[in-house]
């Protein structure tokens, strides 16, 4: 299969909030596949928005620019569509969902999926036996399964989850949100190994996070400083070590 | 985005693709004139030949019903019905008493194989024997025989009458009395069908017991009874399923259900309404207006009602326990979902009059475009009902803006050793919610149908499996247009 090699194209992004607000004010951002992107700012520098207009969540108006996602126009898609195009979107904070297996759940987004790609849907038994293989290589429990979509969970077991979603449907371009990094140790390792697991040459992955740490366990091929709304700064991994070191106070006035 | 899904969903709405049991059979009917006086009591009794003490039986309830307003207290809008306009009486033509399911008319049989429900044994689902009541008779019973090798009676009202009148004069209104409301006594002024079951002691009934209601011919209404029986230390599971055509009128379906459970007898009831909603502007629609209600007569029997309300314009139900025996139990779930203009006010009543008797009840409703939705219920305890114990939980579910959700539990304790907890909850379904699902690939219709399914989860696991599937899938189909 021949894949276009820019995967993600961000021309001159502007979005502002319902209330009226600019948050993203120019954003310009290449993704190639098989690349690891970090995307790094201080709180309220429009890391969130950005994911969330990528992902097309309600609530966000773009204003100006233009998103192309394999060839296609990003924004002309509703979220759902883009899911089902291969955008996947790791939750900061994955939502509740009462009275679902999650097993069913992830039955059901999976099955969309493969409907869409004109795939045969996977019976109960195909995809048992799906799940059982990918928890045995993300090292999760089983346990996960039949309970209701992240009703309960712990923080790690929500995160868990999330990687385990992503690694059950095999996005083209994931975006992890991890601005507020208020994961501890263990789940920060359950993040890397499955960002480290999923890469691959026809796969992007786009890690936003507040802090480097995560950056000691995944090694991106690209950082970005985004700063009020703007990327202000793309480097190599070593821009991330710089940051580390200096703070976002060297790159302008932190918002 | 939303603007387009908004226009989706419009246009679905107004092209009423959304009831697929709307359609209309070309029958030839037997009619009563419109209008409701004694002679169209004594003329439904004449046609269906009924004998002397039914005929008296029903005067006597069409005079009291003669006496009887409208009741009020329902947070409904409903306009006063002019029982004068319908028609008391329809019966396809040709073959009112049809022997066998070979004599039905093939017509007939046709309009419930569209309907999902094949009347021919060997297509029927297995393990559910069908009373096919259509517009005022029982127009064919599945799986007689083999339920008479058991002892078990399964038939339609007619026929019980005919065949078992000692059973039916025995408990007839003894459970709902012709003069209960002013529903319950129309429905015993002119009911002409219904289907009857008769459980014998010891004997657990292999397969589903079914009543299907289609509502056909325009400008009447329905009137069914349904009796039933689960004598000592029997068990029996019956299944209620009900649609109409989609027409602009109202038409009233008052329909009477009466269940006795004797001594260690269990008996659950499951319905799954899916009567013509009418449209989104709120024009046509079925009215509702059932009486149900089931005697725990002796020690440690148990009753279950379960009830998924999907269609109707107006729905106005309790299904009830009256929890006569000793340590007998009363369970009442319900899932009840009003869209568009749709209005329900529905619950039970739980009463405790026997020692250590116990009732559950656990309501899920659930309120989407203009829908008003309303829990009633009422918990009494008897002076002499020591022990007596009692848990409701009662959850609404929000769709939109623009419905309402409201609970009105009534509690009444005559004992002090009773217990009886209230648990309430309202929620939305966020944003946040139908993000995240449509995030994963789901449609923003799929992303409400499995979030409102988990919401009423702990009801449909009620269910048996073969109307768990169809009442999923009817939830989904009653919320299409909700979201946007």
């Amino acid at each position: 299969m021949e894949f276009p090699s820019l995967m993600l194209e961000i021309r001159n992004l502007h979005a502002r909030l319902g209330d009226g607000r600019e948050i993203l004010k120019g954003i310009d951002l290449a993704v190639t596949a098989g690349e690891v992107h970090a995307i790094m700012g201080p709180n309220g520098s429009g890391k969130s928005t950005l994911a969330a207009v990528l992902a097309g969540r309600e609530g966000y108006e773009v204003t100006a620019g233009e998103v192309t996602y394999l060839g296609r126009d990003l924004l002309a898609l509703a979220a759902d569509e883009r899911a089902r195009e291969g955008l996947f979107l790791d939750f900061q904070y994955p939502v509740e969902i009462p009275g679902v297996n999650n097993m069913y759940f992830l039955r059901a987004a999976l099955n969309a999926q493969r409907r869409h790609r004109g795939e045969p849907e996977l019976d109960a038994g195909q995809f048992l036996r799906a799940v059982r293989a990918k928890l045995k290589e993300l090292e999760i429990g089983e346990d996960l399964l039949q309970r209701a979509v992240n009703v309960g969970f712990s923080g790690g077991e929500k995160k868990r989850n999330e990687i385990f979603q992503m690694a059950m449907l095999e996005p083209r371009l994931a975006i992890l949100d991890e601005t507020d990094s208020g994961l501890d140790i263990d789940a920060l390792r359950v993040v890397a190994t499955g960002v480290n697991r999923q890469r691959r040459s026809d796969r992007a992955i786009i890690l936003i996070t507040h802090y480097q740490r995560l950056l000691n366990y995944v090694e991106p091929d690209r950082v970005h400083v985004l700063l009020a709304g703007r990327i202000v700064e793309s480097g190599d991994k070593s821009l991330a070590l710089e940051l580390e070191r200096g703070g976002y106070a060297a790159f302008g006035s932190v918002g | 985005m939303t603007v387009s899904i908004d226009t989706r969903d419009t246009v679905r709405a107004l092209s009423g693709a959304v009831y697929k049991y709307g359609f209309v059979t070309e029958i030839e009917a037997d009619e009563a004139p419109p209008g409701l006086s004694e002679a169209t009591v004594r003329f439904i009794s004449a046609k269906k030949d009924e004998p002397e003490w039914l005929l008296e039986w029903w005067l006597t309830a069409f005079r009291a019903w003669q006496k009887m307003t409208q009741p009020d207290w329902a947070k409904l809008k409903l306009a006063p019905i002019d029982y004068q306009a319908a028609s008391y009486y329809s019966a396809p033509k040709l073959n009112p008493g049809p022997k066998s399911l070979d004599e039905v008319d093939p017509e007939l049989l046709r309009t419930y194989e569209k309907l999902g429900i094949p009347l021919k044994e060997r297509e029927a689902l297995a393990g559910v024997a069908v009373d096919a009541v259509f517009d005022s008779i029982s127009v064919a019973t599945t799986f007689k025989q083999q339920l008479a090798d058991l002892g078990i009676i399964f038939c339609s009202f007619g026929e019980a009458v005919r065949e078992h009148p000692d059973l039916v004069r025995k408990y007839l209104g003894t459970v709902v009395p012709q003069t209960d409301n002013l529903f319950a006594a129309l429905n015993s002024a002119v009911f002409s069908d219904g289907s009857f079951a008769y459980v014998p002691p010891g004997v657990r009934c292999p397969m589903e017991l079914s009543t299907y209601f289609r509502i056909n011919a325009a400008k009447t209404g329905q009137f069914e009874r349904t009796l039933l029986i689960a004598d000592r230390g029997s068990y029996v599971s019956y299944l209620e399923g009900c649609t109409a055509p989609q027409r602009d009128e109202n038409q009233l379906h008052a329909a009477v259900v009466e269940l006795v459970a004797l001594e260690d007898a269990q008996i659950k009831y499951s319905t799954v309404q899916n009567w013509y909603p009418g449209d989104a502007e709120g024009r046509g629609g079925i009215y509702n207006f059932v009486t149900k209600r089931g005697a725990c007569r002796g020690a440690r029997a148990k009753i279950s009602w379960t009830q998924v309300e999907t269609g109707s314009a107006i729905t106005l139900k309790y299904p009830s326990c009256i929890l006569e025996g000793d340590h007998s139990i009363g369970e009442f779930y319900s899932v009840a979902i009003t869209n568009n203009l749709q209005q329900a006010d529905t619950g039970t009543k739980m009463i405790h009059i026997g020692k250590d008797t116990r009732s559950t009840i656990v309501s899920k409703g659930i309120s989407a475009g203009r829908g008003q939705n309303t829990y009633r219920g009422l918990v009494r305890v008897q002076p002499r009902a020591a022990g007596a114990r009692n848990h409701t939980q009662c959850d609404s579910l929000l769709i939109g803006d623009k419905c309402g959700a409201h609970t009105v539990p009534y509690i009444e304790i005559r004992n002090p050793t009773a217990r009886v907890e209230h648990e309430a909850t309202t929620s939305k379904i966020s944003d946040d919610q139908l993000f995240y699902c449509r995030q994963r690939g789901l449609t923003p219709e799929d992303a409400v149908s499995l979030i409102v399914n988990g919401f009423c989860k702990d009801v449909l696991r009620e269910l048996p499996m073969e109307f768990a599937v169809e009442a999923q899938k009817l939830l989904a189909v009653s919320l299409e247009g909700s979201v946007g």
